[in-house]
């Protein structure tokens, strides 16, 4: 009878989380397109979502597009292949690695600091608070969050392809003897529309993701430190789950016309 | 419209349970028009659930809830915003906004649910924290650098700056110590006779029941066991009230005290 029991509960928690979750992001959406709008909210989140995240961004991606290129380079000079080092890195930066490294490290920087600031704010009363003075929590605290987190990424995420891309410049100039003006120019010759676009659609919906995750994690915290604690541990492996899971969809949708 | 006679908050038959936990079992309870009533109640009998329900914070499972004589109970979005416009409320940890200094805490709903600009609500927000004690200095502090005491001035503060109809207390004087409980008790009956308010205040602080309140209730297992004038309460007939009143842990009042 208990192993039932377990079953069951572990299938109710499952229904009522997706549930809840479902209510909470549209609630979320829909307060996107009803006033009021916080500008300054939303530019603060910006700032704080975008503008700070950019060092640790910038060093993964730099790194990244280097690995980058000393691997191609090794399997492709196997088949006599180097010049297509460049366009690969270029590829590989824009479509997946850019998006992805950037997703999963405003992830851990982002979506904690979220969950943190809301779940704290759940359990000292101060979402109650808000609801005593008559603004609704949702659009105060979620919709800034989710619109500076959509705008912020692809942005992020531009300045991550080029720095990726400039990893694996130097990369290749500086260790695998590729001349730099060649390099380059078979960069800007390689590079296409979809490249670009594909990553930075992907890098809005994981910023969706990201932003939804942390404030969905907070507002739902309870206790006291330990469930702020691990509302902020939910909230990064969620989405970081989630942007890995979105990343295989949009890349079938995106790509699927070959 | 509502009149004189009718009562400013009604709760009837209210009930809400939480898994198997029945914490409101079919409350009923009036609060008149401009008076000052206290609900008691050992820790964990409902009382805040009851102050959230009114607010709509939560949902009762049953019952219905008044607010000058409209039924508030299962109001939503814009016309739930509109009842709220009628409430101040000072929470038992103050629940101020860390992120926001101490002035725009206290004007935070004058901006917000009223729509006033900010340097005239700043205005307000400093003579509001002038009469809880609070000097203008105190006013671009951020709420982390405040004591206890402070906290919950400018908690009063916020709850009383938009000139509610309605304030709620709910445990104001709970963490402090017993001169600054009384300070606030004070300020508590200052500032609802200056502003003309009905409020309710729960507490199980017996010291600032009799200094607040014109009634007291008492909360327990869900329901309202008794309630009249405050110089009645020594004289209430009730063991339950005469056992929580007095704090003995002999009575009809058994602590659940699991092992």
């Amino acid at each position: 009878m208990n192993v039932f029991a377990a079953i069951g509960r572990v299938v109710l928690n499952f229904f009522s989380q997706t549930g809840r979750l479902t209510v909470f992001t549209a609630d979320a959406v829909s307060g996107v397109v009803r006033p009021p709008v916080y500008w300054t909210l939303i530019v603060q989140q910006m700032i704080r979502i975008g503008f700070f995240s950019l060092p640790v961004v910038g060093l993964t991606a730099f790194f990244t597009g280097g690995v980058l290129a000393l691997q191609i380079y090794n399997g492709a000079s196997r088949y006599g292949a180097e010049t297509f080092v460049p366009v690969v890195v270029l590829v590989g930066i824009t479509r997946e690695l850019g998006p992805v490294i950037a997703g999963l490290m405003v992830a851990g920087r982002v979506a904690a600091a979220i969950a943190a600031e809301i779940g704290t704010m759940r359990v000292t009363e101060q979402i109650d608070a808000l609801t005593t003075l008559s603004t609704n929590p949702i659009k105060y605290l979620v919709v800034p969050r989710i619109v500076a987190a959509v705008i912020s990424m692809p942005i992020l995420v531009a300045i991550a392809d080029s720095i990726g891309v400039f990893g694996g410049y130097v990369a290749s100039t500086e260790a695998l003897g590729f001349n730099g003006a060649v390099y380059l120019g078979n960069t800007v010759n390689g590079v296409t529309y979809d490249d670009v676009s594909s990553g930075l659609i992907k890098a809005a919906v994981f910023g969706f993701i990201i932003a939804l995750m942390g404030c969905y994690n907070g507002f739902h915290s309870k206790g006291g430190a330990q469930g702020v604690g691990s509302a902020t541990t939910n909230a990064v492996v969620s989405a970081s789950i989630l942007i890995l899971a979105a990343n295989y969809i949009l890349t079938s949708v995106i790509f699927s016309h070959g | 419209m509502a009149d004189a006679l009718t009562p400013k908050v009604e709760l009837r038959g209210v009930k809400k349970r939480f898994g198997s936990k029945i914490v409101l079992d079919g409350l009923d309870l009036t609060i008149g028009r401009g008076e000052s009533l206290v609900v008691i109640g050992g820790s964990g009998t409902g009382k805040s659930v009851m102050i959230k329900c009114v607010l709509g914070i939560l949902k009762p499972d049953a019952g219905q809830i008044f607010v000058d004589g409209k039924e508030v109970t299962k109001l939503r979005g814009g016309a739930r915003e509109d009842v709220l416009r009628k409430f101040g409320m000072l929470f038992q940890g103050a629940a101020l906004f860390d992120s926001l200094p101490v002035w725009e805490n206290v004007a935070f709903g004058l901006i917000q649910g009223h729509g006033v600009p900010r340097r005239k609500a700043k205005d307000i927000a400093v003579e509001k924290l002038g009469k809880v004690g609070l000097g203008p200095d105190v006013a671009m502090l951020s709420p982390a650098e405040l004591s206890g005491g402070m906290q919950k001035r400018v908690g009063l503060a916020r709850a009383i700056a938009a000139n509610p109809e309605i304030i709620f207390f709910d445990e104001p004087t709970t963490g402090l110590d017993p001169i600054m409980a009384d300070v606030i008790n004070d300020l508590i009956v200052a500032t609802v006779k200056d502003v003309g308010a009905t409020a309710l205040s729960i507490t199980h602080d017996m010291v600032s029941s009799r200094k607040i309140s014109d009634r007291i209730a008492m909360l327990y297992q869900g329901k309202i066991i008794w309630q009249g004038p405050t110089s009645e309460i020594d004289h209430s007939g009730n063991a339950y009230v005469d056992q929580f009143i007095h704090g003995r842990a002999e009575g009809p009042i058994k602590m659940e005290v699991r092992r």
